[in-house]
């Protein structure tokens, strides 16, 4: 079967569903709708269905990028537009089916076209779509990842195709001229990496998937692979083809079951329409696939210690070189990429790379997503071109900061990141820019902090997970990390030394030179943007020992306001470590050598008679 | 270089069906374990030792592996498992606080589990569902924007 018979084939299959029109109730279910209550939904629509005499096919979508508003539901039919709703819960689901199919009037939070309609603005009205481009989240919630028709029907696999008709040579050079880097964090250009595992001679290579997203607050990968996953799939067999690859490979976290059990499908159903497995549309290029699930070490992300974990070993990185592209995995030459990356190319070969180009700034090619997270007021999934500006994302797209509080800081990048202050809100976010702030790109999360948040506190929490995902092989990284951890501990404790700030540097300078991976190279980033844009933070944890964001637990001190207190014995009977003394219907007294300050009587005072400071 | 595996012959019937569908490569190991703790509930040091003959490498091959990943279990785990996140969006929004009310109300710091084996408690670095930080995953399932109330309440009604 030729692509142009699979293509009219998908579309016929998936005309019912890509009409919108027709009535269909379309749920938002990747991990983030489900921890929100898709699930419950879904159990609960054939009931209300039933009670409205309703015969309407529901579908499971991917994720809209509209986190806060989980869960999402989107209806169809019913002479009316297609409209989303927001925060829909198993008690109003019934109200608004019965609104929007019978004659009511359904408060929706948009159009699924590009009409507004009455008060109801169109999706691409709201304010979080402002600025948006959506390239590798074009599919997101606007088709079922687990159908390979809704995929084909939207021009997927149009990529691959067309790759297929070049040499291996034209497809590297269409991404050359596309300018794509490498999304997972350090922005290596895509084609240079190809082009290497390319030239290399060899009877069997390797073409591998990177879908270890360890960095904590980020699911970019999660949700490209739950909401889409022929995408990258499509992306890793035109890679696989420009390198000459005949195995592939992704490397999934084990945490993501859903993310897990969809690309299973999607390479099951690629297989069975011919563009995965041997003689891919009869072009003579075989391809196989297999999935390894991760078990839990950040460390493999870095790609000599993801070759290793593969391998069945200890997933510790090596030096290079050798680099992978000349012995990879089982010692031959492999390529690695990550998942957003891959979900590019397919856009960027039917397309054309020049088209691509159009998009980001001169260094900084095409679009990237963010999952805007912490304290924002909408949090999600977000694709914006390279180049944009943070305050339009932290306060357009995300809606600024919550509950009245003040911006302080927004951390890209992960473990390996650092915190970019409010004077750098304008820095346009590119590869280039982030570096030069301290900071790193990453894969692409973005955890905003405000004015309740203690800059050496989220220093010393991600010193703390780096420290205890050094796989422990260089020394720069197993003591370094530790000795960092040790320092910022005393410092949250309140028993720290003068001069401890500097040795603080010295160390994390030592520890970035020093280290053999990624890994130790950037763990020391948190410490060091931190202590250069927030030193005054630092210093008055460790000349006045106080932690002006009341966050380090070490620093807090407990006392009884003796006017306020009744002496009813509450907070007495409710301290676990017999810190509390006094006589009832007297002043209580809290010892604070014996406090452990677990806040218990503090949340059992009725008289607001403790304070913390 | 072709190693003799030197790990006693140890037989565990739970196993039987599972290793004959591993083919005896290094490149094994880590699906074969996963499925073990599947099977078992964690690893225990007689599996290791038929993993270790199963797959012919030596067992402190295994046991280096299975030290080295945090998914592997030592120890036999609780019935119910209780994960809270501590990626840093849960962090900034109160994950410190959960871990606290969690291991109060259960007696059991993270990493332990109840005497009577109902509960283990654990802290995963990221579940990835950082837009509903803070997030506890409890078999499986996984909870958004949890307070140290809720998920204290999750306990008691698993009780």
């Amino acid at each position: 079967m030729t692509f142009a018979d699979i293509q009219s084939r998908a579309q016929a299959a998936a005309a019912p569903f890509l009409d919108s029109s027709q009535p269909r109730i379309l749920v938002g279910a990747s991990t983030c709708g489900k921890a929100a209550g898709a699930d419950d939904l879904l159990a609960a629509l054939p009931t209300h269905l039933k009670e409205l005499g309703l015969a309407i096919e529901v579908t499971q979508v991917g994720c809209l990028g509209l986190c806060y508003a989980e869960p999402l539901v989107e209806l169809r039919g019913a002479d009316r537009p297609p409209l989303l709703f927001n925060g829909v819960t198993t008690e109003s689901l019934g109200k608004i089916l019965a609104a929007y199919y019978r004659d009511g009037e359904p408060e929706a939070l948009a159009t699924m076209t590009d009409q507004p309609c009455g008060d109801t603005p169109a999706f691409g009205q709201l304010p979080m779509l402002s600025g948006q481009i959506r390239v590798v989240s074009r599919n997101f919630g606007r088709i079922d990842p687990e159908n390979i028709d809704h995929y084909i029907a939207r021009s997927g696999y149009a990529g691959l195709a067309r790759a297929l008709d070049m040499d291996p040579e034209q497809v590297i050079e269409e991404v050359r001229t596309s300018g794509l880097r490498g999304r997972g964090g350090a922005g290596f250009p895509a084609a240079i990496k190809w082009e290497l595992c390319c030239n290399e001679e060899a009877g069997q290579k390797y073409m591998i998937c990177n879908a270890d997203e360890g960095d904590p607050g980020a699911f970019m990968d999660r949700s490209v692979l739950e909401s889409d996953p022929h995408s990258t799939l499509e992306g890793m067999i035109i890679g696989a083809y420009a390198i000459g690859a005949s195995e592939g490979y992704i490397y999934v976290r084990a945490e993501y079951p859903l993310a897990i059990e969809r690309v299973e499908k999607a390479i099951a159903q690629a297989t069975e329409y011919g563009l995965l497995g041997d003689d891919i549309l009869g072009s003579g290029f075989s391809f196989h696939v297999k999935i390894k699930e991760g078990a839990g070490a950040f460390v493999c992300g870095e790609e000599t210690a993801m070759l290793a974990s593969i391998e069945g070993r200890r997933g510790m990185p090596r030096t290079r070189p050798p680099f992978p592209a000349q012995s990879g995995l089982f010692g031959k030459p492999t390529n690695i990429n990550n998942v957003e990356t891959l979900a590019n190319v397919p856009v960027l070969m039917e397309h054309g790379g020049a088209a691509f180009a159009e998009n980001g700034t001169e260094r900084s090619r095409g679009t990237k997503t963010f999952a805007l997270a912490g304290k924002i007021a909408r949090t999600g999934l977000i694709e914006v071109p390279l180049g944009t500006s943070l305050r339009h994302i932290v306060f357009d797209i995300g809606g600024g900061i919550p509950d009245e509080k003040t911006f302080k800081a927004v951390q890209t990048g992960g473990p390996s990141g650092g915190c970019i202050p409010a004077e750098l809100l304008d820095l346009p976010v590119d590869y280039e820019h982030l570096a030069e702030a301290g900071a790193i790109m990453g894969s692409g999360g973005m955890v905003v902090m405000d004015e309740d948040t203690c800059m050496v506190d989220v220093a010393r929490y991600f010193l703390e997970f780096t420290q205890a995902e050094s796989c422990g092989k260089c020394v720069p990284c197993r003591l370094g990390t530790r000795q960092l951890l040790l320092l910022m501990n005393s410092m949250a404790r309140g028993d720290s030394k003068p001069g401890d700030i500097d040795l603080v540097l010295d160390v994390a300078h030592a520890v970035k030179a020093g280290s053999l991976c990624g890994l130790g190279q950037t763990a020391p980033n948190p410490i060091l943007t931190t202590v250069k844009y927030f030193r005054d933070e630092y210093e008055s944890h460790v000349k006045e020992r106080r932690c002006r964001a009341h966050k380090c637990e070490g620093l807090l001190r407990y006392a009884v306001v003796a006017d306020a207190c009744t002496g009813c014995t509450a907070c007495f009977k409710a301290c676990p470590a017999e810190a509390i003394t006094g006589e009832p219907r007297k002043p209580h007294i809290i010892d604070p050598q014996k406090c452990i300050r677990c806040d218990a009587c503090f949340q059992v005072c009725k008289f607001n008679a403790i304070t913390k400071s | 270089m072709k190693r003799r595996s030197k790990s006693p012959v140890v037989h565990l019937p739970e196993l039987d069906g599972v290793l004959p569908r591993y083919t005896r490569e290094e490149s094994q190991l880590i699906p074969l374990l996963q499925e073990i703790q599947d099977t078992l509930g964690y690893i225990s040091p007689e599996a290791m030792q038929v993993t270790a003959r199963h797959l012919n490498v030596p067992e402190s091959s295994v046991y280096g592996v299975v030290t080295f990943y945090s998914q592997f279990y030592l120890t036999r785990q609780g019935r119910h498992k209780v994960k809270v996140c501590q990626g840093t969006a849960c962090h900034v929004r109160g994950a410190v606080e959960i871990i606290r009310a969690v291991s109060a109300r259960l007696g059991i710091k993270p990493g332990e589990t109840t005497e009577d084996f109902e509960f283990s408690v654990e802290r995963v670095a990221c579940f990835g569902s950082c837009a509903l930080a803070p997030v506890v995953v409890i078999d499986e399932k996984v909870y958004g924007n949890v307070t140290p109330e809720m998920a204290v309440r999750m306990l008691d009604e698993l009780v």
